[in-house]
């Protein structure tokens, strides 16, 4: 059986991790690549870097980042953040990131998700998602840094990126990201009734319960920053208490 | 003793090779068929459609030296879609090298493709698997080989029992990464290359 995954997101803007607070007061908190070591010696399962400055093509240090990382790490690891383009993607899965995540790309040209699960398979290709509370059980997909509505549905849109060849969903919920207070269960859990392939929860993770509540909805993984970044040597025993709540977790 | 990794020019082999380093073997990219033809061991790796591998190796004279490796039992290791290469006909399209007999199939489960960690089980006494019993490594893919005949190995579960690896002989496969597989992906790297040199 499967085990449920723990997901460290490190967010990334000029070959640095950063934390901050919706983009202000960005703080350096370390390297990526000795960062994610020390949570893969710990335990998480996979990896996220996100650039969030949304780098232009040829932006080198997360190129830099992917060749050290690709080499590096001892588990699989996302890129994404500001890939736009086909030969952005193709140039970061060819220098060993295991799979790439494409948020507002996809939104602009949906197209680019089939081209890269053709050309990379559709395990390789991850579709973020940015969902925006708009009613009960309904969502709207956001770019641009929550930003900008785009009229879809979540769960419709949801259902459209596996139809073009997504082979895994990351759902933000973005009016619970950063709050702490638990992922967006309905939202989550409507996604992952509908679509086939994997959904990894994401926003507002604080406690163990939380990412509990996310597999209970029926999410693959959980992703999660600020309660690892803290302190990445609970890591072992947040897998631990999911262990004893019943949950299949790699120990 | 050198290993070589096929290079038939489609994505990256690179992780593979730094693994494979770590684990303790001279490892060289090359997509030369007499290279491929004389290393220690070869092997095929990648993801993606199987049809792509098929014709990238046809194209580049490697499937040919893969052919005469198997002939003279030298080993061979697939990994991932390099698994499925040595099997047939695949139903997402292209034909495997059909060194073991059986088609490459869509998985039929609830989430599919196949993604994260899975606890091998291990059938008969594959040395490739030594002391890799219940042990947990990563899996990425949406289909996976059928073999006719019962083949040591091991499997796991996805919507039943999948192929996680195979071993007869000089020719070996495994399915999940071993390059993203922690510790227990790197004790399999140290076994296969402890069973290329008895092979």
């Amino acid at each position: 059986m499967v085990k449920k995954r723990l997901i460290p997101c490190l967010d990334v803007t000029k070959g640095r991790v950063v934390k901050g607070v919706r983009f202000l007061e960005l703080r350096d908190i370390g390297d990526p690549v000795e960062m994610a070591t020390r949570y893969s010696e710990y335990g998480a399962d996979e990896l996220v870097f996100l650039d969030i400055t949304a780098t232009v093509f040829g932006h080198e240090p997360i190129v830099e980042l992917v060749e050290r990382a690709a080499t590096e790490l001892e588990i699989p690891f996302t890129v994404g953040g500001g890939v736009s383009t086909l030969e952005h993607a193709r140039r970061l899965l060819r220098l060993g990131a295991d799979k790439v995540a494409v948020n507002r790309a996809a939104v602009e040209r949906p197209e680019l998700l089939t081209e890269l699960a053709e050309e990379f398979g559709a395990q390789a290709v991850v579709c973020a998602i940015d969902s925006k509370r708009v009613g009960p059980g309904k969502g709207e997909v956001v770019t641009h840094g929550a930003r900008q509505p785009r009229g879809l549905d979540t769960v419709g849109w949801a259902l459209e990126v596996v139809e073009r060849g997504a082979g895994e969903i990351m759902l933000t919920s973005i009016d619970a990201d950063g709050t702490r207070e638990g992922y967006d269960l309905e939202i989550t859990g409507l996604v992952c009734d509908a679509v086939s392939v994997p959904v990894i929860a994401s926003g507002g993770a604080g406690t163990v319960k939380h990412l509990a509540e996310a597999f209970e909805v029926g999410a693959e993984a959980a992703l999660v920053a600020s309660i690892v970044h803290e302190a990445p040597e609970r890591i072992p025993e947040i897998k631990r208490e999911l262990k004893e709540a019943g949950w299949p977790v790699r120990i | 003793m050198k290993i070589v990794l096929a290079d038939y020019g489609a994505g990256n082999l690179r992780s593979v090779s730094s693994a494979l380093a770590r684990a303790g073997a001279e490892t060289i990219i090359s997509p030369d068929p007499a290279a491929v033809r004389e290393a220690g061991l070869a092997v095929i790796a990648g993801v993606g459609h199987l049809a792509a591998c098929a014709e990238g190796l046809e194209r580049e004279g490697l499937a040919d030296a893969l052919r005469e490796r198997v002939e003279s039992a030298r080993p061979v290791l697939g990994i991932c879609v390099g698994l499925q290469m040595l099997f047939e006909q695949s139903e997402e399209g292209g034909q495997g090298l059909g060194f073991f007999r059986g088609p490459v199939v869509r998985l039929q489960a609830r989430r599919v493709p196949h993604m994260g960690w899975n606890t091998l089980s291990v059938r008969g006494k594959p040395s490739i698997l030594d002391g890799l019993e219940g042990e947990d490594v990563y899996f990425a893919h949406s289909y996976s080989a059928r073999p006719v005949e019962e083949l040591p190995g091991a499997e796991v579960e996805h919507g039943g029992p999948i192929v996680a690896a195979v071993e007869r002989g000089a020719l070996a496969g495994v399915q999940f990464h071993p390059e993203r597989s922690a510790e227990p992906g790197a004790r399999l790297l140290r076994n296969v290359i402890a069973w290329s040199r008895s092979a």
